[in-house]
């Protein structure tokens, strides 16, 4: 809990407490601007540092070198006069960077002259017919569970899907010595071929040495079944089994208890969409990313966007551009930066950047698990299916907004986070168009759910409420 | 299905309410990492068709692990720590109205 | 998939704008046997039918224009008709309910000024006249259990409802369809031309050709007007709306400014502002809305907001529906309203088989056309 209230202004508010939101607000406070850090979880690190300041599993190697970097960057913020506002909810900000934040069960409105927006990735959906089920999570979910709680799947546990996050978080989880029934790796077998491109730089990368003995660790201790093409979650209110094909073949059938699904991660878009950012989509990444400057500075003046939110680059990338977007901020505003900082900011940033085409296109998630069909569930909140969408499609709805009044579709409370890419490409694909083309939700504030009460007790101007209220 | 690791430092213990019976959590827990601890095979059924839900996603995104906690419905279980004597329960269809 | 229509190709009527106004009329046509295109902006338009109410309301309207009062209720009376048609046809259930509606009083000063109005709406000239009552809070009590102790009193009247109105939208959507109209959208027209009795609509995916063209497009009504010999004088007006979380039911009756849908969320309005074609989100009127709803039924409080938006109203420049047909290029019509949900029964029965027939009837639609501006700005 904040013990300093917060205010009505500061000089740069920043919003994310991950690796690039600390960087960037313990940037700007070196350079003496009043600096706020507004983080929805209860202590920092984000998700990629998740718990790192309170994890259970301090004494031992479980969670791997890299995790631990994350402690001299809490340590740098917290010493560099920042104010810390754990807690808290950023639901809305407008173009005059006014914002709106939830803590404490109230809500605030305050200003600043320069926004930088941390909110970081959330995973890809990844709708298989029984995603749904109780027992099927996100691997992020189960590496949460582990740092924040030292908890493991138990019971028979299959991981499937593609990307690095999934062999980091199999490494950990033998590591704790819990146990890994299978791999299921979906990752394209055609992505090789694209991936070779950009072989060169991956290998002067840090990744690759990281990466290679990640993957040789956890092929030894786990069998893993590459090259699969389909995947089905069974049971009748939890998940019993997952049925999978490899390439062309038959269906196979595995038992187990939990199913931890993965196929990378993409910007959290909804802070920076509802303030108007304009997005465009990557057709590497298969994802919406902002329209940036060169230290992340967005279409709108005074707001920037710094780390995976920018454009998935990895914990390394998003803690230089924190740092850069903070010393851009700091420089806009009068504050002092040495200018070593900067150009060590910009080095850093080219090397952690260095490699991250290969595992782009290495870990492009194939279409089937991009775009499903039939009953498979699309719209979590409001259970609405793939074939419902591309039956609407053939009714004559354009876009995702049209669809959000023929369906319900990305009407519930999670905004279209765990609907609106796959929307987006199953409109663009039935129609035949880009995604690009097909565009994407409309959003607004709040972009979190707050209570009425909370609202209410905002400011109510004079011409507001003459608005309502016309007696 | 989920185990604590051995040693377990968390924290000291803490005693929750799931649908009245009690629970021992850890201080770093998150409501849904008590409730899958608790091996809770699910935390709600959705207001649209009864389908059962558990936690997903862990972080904040999803609203697949609504409670009601402490009287209060559709409140985002991976977002609360535990704390003592908290009441937590299934939250069946939709939220209702009050407290 | 719905695309442009073959070279030549000729419809019987197009209709210009997709939203509740275009598709009851389209279904009202195809309905009456006519042939028709619906023409549709794309995903990104201003699409005023997104920020309705879902009311079928009818006893604060028409101060000023008794013929309104009487069009509202003939709406409203045909509404079990209209939404039974609809779901035999479609099988949408539109969830219309008709159990009378509140508008509830927070002061004695609301309820006096609440009075008086309904009373001169009942005291005008050529009123068909009908029933409300002024009820006192233990009354209201006794039908809303729920509402907060500053509540003084309701006006109430048994003839106000309300529906799903997504569902209503996708049911005309899909009946017209089933009809055989054809729906184009991403077809926004930038011109018309009349020529030798048809009409010629030009948009970026190619022209549509009709005999007949009915203007529903809301506030591009204005561009299109002149086009075709019409006047539509309309202009957008700022309404802003939130919706909560799906809650077990408690509300069953429509209040004027707070209703629960079918589906569990309470939706809240109503805000008014000036803004021109801006339909940014205050956040000071959204506050303004969630603490008079909380004042109704301070229960609300604890209620998450999932969703605020705002929209553009059609308002015409009384406030009041205009309908035309064109004179100097016979064929073409108007309908323009801000009560598109209320009023889609009478515009799918009623105004539909009207145009058809190519003729609106003078003791129907004569107080609405946009002659009477004429005549104001003489009187004036």
């Amino acid at each position: 809990m904040s013990a300093i209230p917060v205010g009505d202004s500061y000089d740069v508010a920043v919003i994310g407490a991950g690796p690039a939101g600390l960087a960037a607000a313990a940037t700007c406070a070196r350079a003496s601007l009043a600096t706020v850090l507004f983080d929805e979880q209860a202590a920092h690190g984000g998700q990629i540092y998740r718990s790192i300041t309170e994890t259970p599993l301090t004494s031992s190697p479980i969670l791997g070198k890299s995790y631990w970097h994350g402690s001299a960057l809490v340590d740098a913020f917290n010493t560099s006069g920042a104010q810390y506002v754990p807690g808290a909810t950023v639901w809305s900000l407008t173009r005059e960077r006014e914002i709106g934040v939830s803590f404490g069960g109230g809500s605030q409105l305050t200003r600043a002259k320069r926004v930088i927006i941390c909110t970081g990735a959330l995973e890809r959906p990844f709708p298989i017919p029984g995603w749904t089920l109780p027992g099927v999570m996100t691997a992020g979910a189960a590496q949460i569970l582990l740092k924040s709680s030292a908890l493991v799947a138990s019971g028979r546990t299959v991981l499937a899907g593609c990307g690095p996050l999934l062999w980091l978080i199999a490494s950990q989880y033998l590591r704790a010595g819990a146990k890994l029934d299978a791999i299921l790796d979906t990752t394209p077998a055609e992505n090789r071929m694209r991936a070779a491109g950009h072989v060169v730089p991956f290998l002067f990368s840090g990744y690759l040495r990281e990466g290679l003995e990640l993957l040789r660790t956890v092929k030894r201790e786990v069998r893993v079944i590459s090259g699969v093409t389909a995947l089905r979650a069974l049971g009748e209110r939890t998940v019993n089994s997952v049925a999978y094909r490899r390439g062309e073949g038959a269906e196979e059938t595995l038992a187990l208890d939990n199913l931890l699904l993965h196929q990378g991660v993409v910007p959290n878009v909804n802070l920076a969409m509802s303030v108007g950012i304009e997005h465009r989509w990557d057709d590497l990444q298969l994802c919406w990313s902002p329209v940036l400057g060169g230290e992340g500075n967005s279409s709108l003046e005074g707001i920037a966007i710094a780390g995976d939110g920018a454009g998935i680059a990895g914990a390394q990338a998003a803690r230089w551009r924190g740092a850069l977007a903070g010393i851009a901020a700091s420089r806009a505003l009068g504050g002092s930066v040495e200018g070593s900082e900067e150009s060590t900011a910009r080095r850093e940033l080219a090397r952690s950047l260095r490699g991250r085409g290969f595992l782009d296109a290495l870990y492009r998630p194939a279409r089937t698990f991009r775009q499903p069909s039939g009953d498979t569930l699309v719209c979590r909140c409001e259970e609405v299916t793939a074939r419902d969408i591309v039956e609407t499609v053939a009714l004559g709805c354009p876009g995702p907004n049209q669809m959000k009044t023929f369906l319900r579709c990305g009407m519930g409370p999670c905004q279209g986070r765990l609907c609106g890419l796959t929307v987006t490409e199953l409109i663009a694909e039935s129609r035949g168009v880009t995604p690009q083309d097909v565009g994407y939700y409309r959003l607004r504030p709040p972009v979190k759910p707050i209570t009425l009460g909370e609202m209410a007790a905002l400011p109510q101007s004079e011409a507001a409420v003459k608005a309502v209220v016309r007696i | 299905m989920f185990k604590r690791l051995q040693p377990d430092a968390a924290g000291g213990a803490v005693t929750v309410f799931i649908d009245g019976k009690p629970f021992a959590a850890r201080t770093t827990d998150s409501v849904a990492a008590a409730l899958l601890a608790a091996d809770a095979d699910h935390c709600r059924t959705t207001p649209v068709s009864g389908a059962p839900r558990a936690p997903y996603c862990m972080m904040g995104v999803c609203f697949d692990c609504l409670v009601a906690i402490d009287g209060v419905g559709n409140r985002q279980a991976c977002l609360i720590r535990v704390s003592e004597g908290m009441r937590v329960e299934i939250q069946r269809g939709k939220r209702t109205l009050g407290a | 998939m719905a695309t442009m229509p073959d070279a030549g190709r000729d419809f019987d009527v197009a209709v210009i704008g997709g939203g509740l106004m275009g598709s009851a009329i389209a279904w009202g046509l195809a309905r009456s046997g006519q042939r028709v295109a619906a023409l549709d902006e794309g995903d990104i338009a201003y699409r005023a039918s997104r920020g309705n109410f879902a009311l079928i309301w009818v006893h604060s309207k028409g101060l000023g224009l008794a013929p309104y009062s009487a069009w509202t209720m003939r709406s409203a009376n045909a509404w079990t008709e209209f939404a039974g048609m609809l779901e035999s046809q479609t099988g949408i259930d539109v969830a219309f309910d008709r159990p009378g509606g509140f508008n509830l009083a927070l002061s004695e000063r609301e309820f006096e000024a609440r009075r008086d109005l309904l009373q001169r709406i009942q005291d005008q000239r050529n009123m068909q006249r009908f029933e409300f009552e002024m009820i006192d809070r233990e009354r209201v009590k006794q039908a809303i259990p729920q509402i907060g102790p500053e509540v003084v009193g309701a006006s109430y009247s048994r003839f106000d409802g309300h529906c799903n109105a997504l569902r209503l939208f996708r049911a005309l959507n899909t009946g017209m369809q089933q009809l055989g109209t054809t729906y184009l959208s991403d077809h926004r027209v930038e011109r018309i031309d009349y020529a030798a009795g048809a009409f010629r609509m030009t948009t970026r995916q190619g022209e549509v050709h009709a005999g007949k063209v009915v203007l529903a497009a809301g506030i591009d009504n204005v561009r299109l007007a002149p086009m075709v010999g019409l006047n539509i004088p309309v202009r957008p007006q700022r309404g802003q709306l939130i919706v909560t979380e799906k809650t077990a039911p408690f509300l069953h009756y429509p209040v004027q400014t707070v209703r629960q849908t079918d589906e569990g969320g309470v939706m809240i309005g109503d805000s008014q502002e000036e803004a021109g074609a801006d339909a940014t989100v205050g956040l000071d009127v959204t506050a303004v809305l969630a603490s008079r709803a909380i004042r109704i039924f301070p229960q609300l409080a604890g209620l998450n907001i999932v969703r605020s938006w705002a929209c553009l109203r059609v308002m015409t420049k009384d406030g009041f529906p205009i309908y035309d047909q064109s004179t100097t290029c016979p064929g073409a019509f108007n309908a323009s309203c801000h009560s598109g949900v209320t009023l889609a029964a009478a515009h799918a029965l009623f105004l539909a088989p009207q145009i058809a027939a190519g003729q609106l009837s003078a003791d129907d639609f004569a107080p609405f056309s946009s002659r009477r501006f004429d005549v104001q700005a003489l009187a004036a």
